[in-house]
């Protein structure tokens, strides 16, 4: 009989923080800049320059830590993590080994079987590495510091999650949770998400645990899941045929769906770690720890509950809303606004997800005033535009973030629902379609539909379709 | 002597510190890695097991700075540094095969 596998998943997940500079030096850490414009003698690391700790760096790492209920480490300390590698102009990477600010908490998540506690081992402060480009011609490597000194948190699950769905869940989770906190943006495609995938299995049942291996370059939810089920097959091949597993780090390549070996940084593995003897230590007070506590938002929990309590909309349009941080305060203020959530929710469910698909983008990348939305439910809703014009208004507010009135009024797609105009129209249309009058009395009360589509084509769209059908069904039935 | 290097433990520490060196200096590096290691020893005879590890030799704690940016564009003289440039960029030997 075949044996059993079950799959053990543990994470290390990379943030980026949203900070405005770098975590030991005042450089910007604005995403996307020329190379090397963010840079100074401390971030690449030049003789003699001296690291001093950003504040704002271990306030997001505490708030982090109190949101996926962590113990704070109440005196902690930066380590030097030694390796030689030409994206670390040091030759170290700051970090925490042995007392990380965050550790011993948890995060819950939704499974098939309910709900299941993922722990959180630590959370840790460092900084991220500068960017390598290779010159495919001229057998040269060129290295960008921008992102030398962006502060990360590192957060390290337990082995806790047993499957690519658990491994999802855990992350969106972690995404929506330090969005909410505004710590990071959280976005994979751009990196300011990173997760690397420690990955074991055994036998269904077994106590202890197998070798494991570490997964790097996974960039979107969809080649984190590819790349567990292709290294549980990996790992459960090998065993099956005898071999054992390596423990190695492995790069996954997603356009071919396997992953392999990485030859750079593996023969020096001895980081030789020690207390980093430029930066002090962090001294966490009591009151300090309150303080982040009592500035901590409403997480996404409470915004749910709230949300069924004040706002008539469905479950489940509730627990879209609230998955983003974003989807959630447009959909607030635009509501304060206009006083009309379930329309504004409509809008956001509807139209702003479609986009969101059909542009390849995230909400966390919508870019409208949650005024224009508002004032676009209120125009459609007055009849001064038609449902199909307001979603052409829509399209620009979302792409342009224009003010709907304006627009409406510039290029002149007010609804013509002045009876005597739409009138005169309608009678010419009837007269022109003979067949169709004669189906629709003949019984065929569906003709009236292409009727009315005559109408709306005559008036280029801006009829107001309740006017044109009254004013047809009166002509008709003369 | 008590503490004994080995030629595997030098080869080991050259290739973590980049160092080359010659059969001469290899062996004297072993005598002087011996003898540093023999001087640490010492500390071994304390029993420090009630005191907290010291992580900084100065009594300063919690020295920050606000997350305010006060660093220019500073790209020309920072390239200065590199042995090699091209773009705008540090240029190394390749990494990658």
């Amino acid at each position: 009989m075949a044996r059993e596998y079950e799959t053990v998943i543990g994470l290390e997940v990379h943030v980026e923080l949203a900070t405005k500079t770098k975590i030991f030096c005042g450089c910007s850490t604005e995403f996307g800049g020329e190379p090397n414009t963010h840079t100074c003698p401390v971030c690449t690391g030049m003789p003699g320059s001296l690291p001093v700790l950003n504040k704002q760096v271990v306030e997001y790492a505490m708030a982090v830590g109190l949101a996926a209920n962590c113990q704070i480490h109440q005196k902690c300390k930066f380590d030097r993590k030694n390796y030689f590698y030409p994206d670390n102009p040091q030759n170290y990477q700051i970090s925490q080994l042995y007392l990380p600010i965050c550790h011993d908490g948890w995060v819950e998540i939704e499974t098939e079987d309910g709900k299941k506690k993922v722990g959180i081992h630590e959370i840790h402060m460092e900084e991220d590495a500068g960017k390598l480009i290779h010159d495919d011609w001229e057998d040269c490597s060129l290295v960008d510091y921008n992102r030398s000194g962006v502060p990360l948190i590192e957060i390290v699950s337990e082995p806790d999650m047993r499957s690519a769905q658990e491994v999802i869940a855990y992350l969106d989770k972690l995404r929506t949770i330090i969005q909410y906190l505004g710590a990071s943006d959280c976005k994979l495609q751009e990196g300011s998400m990173r997760a690397d995938v420690n990955l074991s299995v055994r036998e269904k049942g077994s106590d202890t645990f197998g070798t494991r291996t570490e997964m790097k370059n996974l960039n979107s939810f969809k080649a984190i899941a590819r790349a567990i089920e292709g290294e549980r097959e990996r790992q459960i091949d090998l065993l099956e045929d005898g071999q054992a597993v390596v423990q190695e780090t492995r790069r996954w390549d997603d356009n071919k769906e396997c992953s392999y070996p990485m030859r750079s940084k593996e023969d020096a593995q001895d980081y030789r770690y020690f207390p980093d003897p430029d930066l002090v230590p962090v001294i966490i007070s009591d009151e300090w720890i309150a303080d982040i506590k009592s500035r901590q938002p409403e997480l996404r929990t409470e915004k749910l509950e709230r949300y069924k309590k004040e706002f008539d909309i469905p479950q489940y349009d509730a627990e879209i809303l609230t998955s983003s941080k974003k989807l959630a305060d447009i959909f607030e203020a635009s509501a304060a606004i206009c006083q009309k959530p379930k329309k504004v929710s409509n809008w956001l469910m509807g139209e702003a997800l479609r986009l969101l698909k059909e542009h390849n983008q995230e909400p966390e990348d919508l870019n409208f005033s949650p005024e224009n939305l508002a004032k676009l439910i209120q125009l459609a809703d007055e009849g001064t535009i038609n449902n199909k014009v307001a979603k052409e208004v829509f399209e620009k507010i979302y792409s342009e973030n224009i003010d709907p009135k304006q627009y409406v009024e510039e290029h002149g797609l007010k609804s013509v629902s002045d009876e005597g105009a739409l009138r005169s129209v309608i009678e010419e249309i009837v007269a022109a379609n003979p067949q169709s009058v004669e189906d629709y009395k003949g019984g065929k009360k569906k003709a009236i539909g292409f009727l009315v589509g005559q109408t709306m084509k005559a008036m280029k769209g801006k009829a107001d379709p309740g006017a044109v059908n009254k004013i047809l069904q009166e002509v008709l039935e003369k | 002597m008590a503490n004994i290097i080995s030629d595997e433990t030098i080869e080991y520490v050259g290739i973590l510190s980049k160092l080359e060196l010659s059969d001469q200096e290899k062996e004297q590096a072993k005598k002087d890695m011996g003898r540093m290691l023999d001087y640490i020893d010492m500390l071994n005879e304390l029993d420090t097991s009630q005191v907290e590890p010291m992580s900084h030799v100065f009594p300063v704690h919690n020295v920050f700075r606000e997350d305010v940016v006060v660093n220019q564009d500073q790209r020309d003289e920072i390239l200065v540094n590199a042995p090699e440039q091209k773009d705008g960029q540090f240029q190394v030997p390749k990494t990658v095969e």
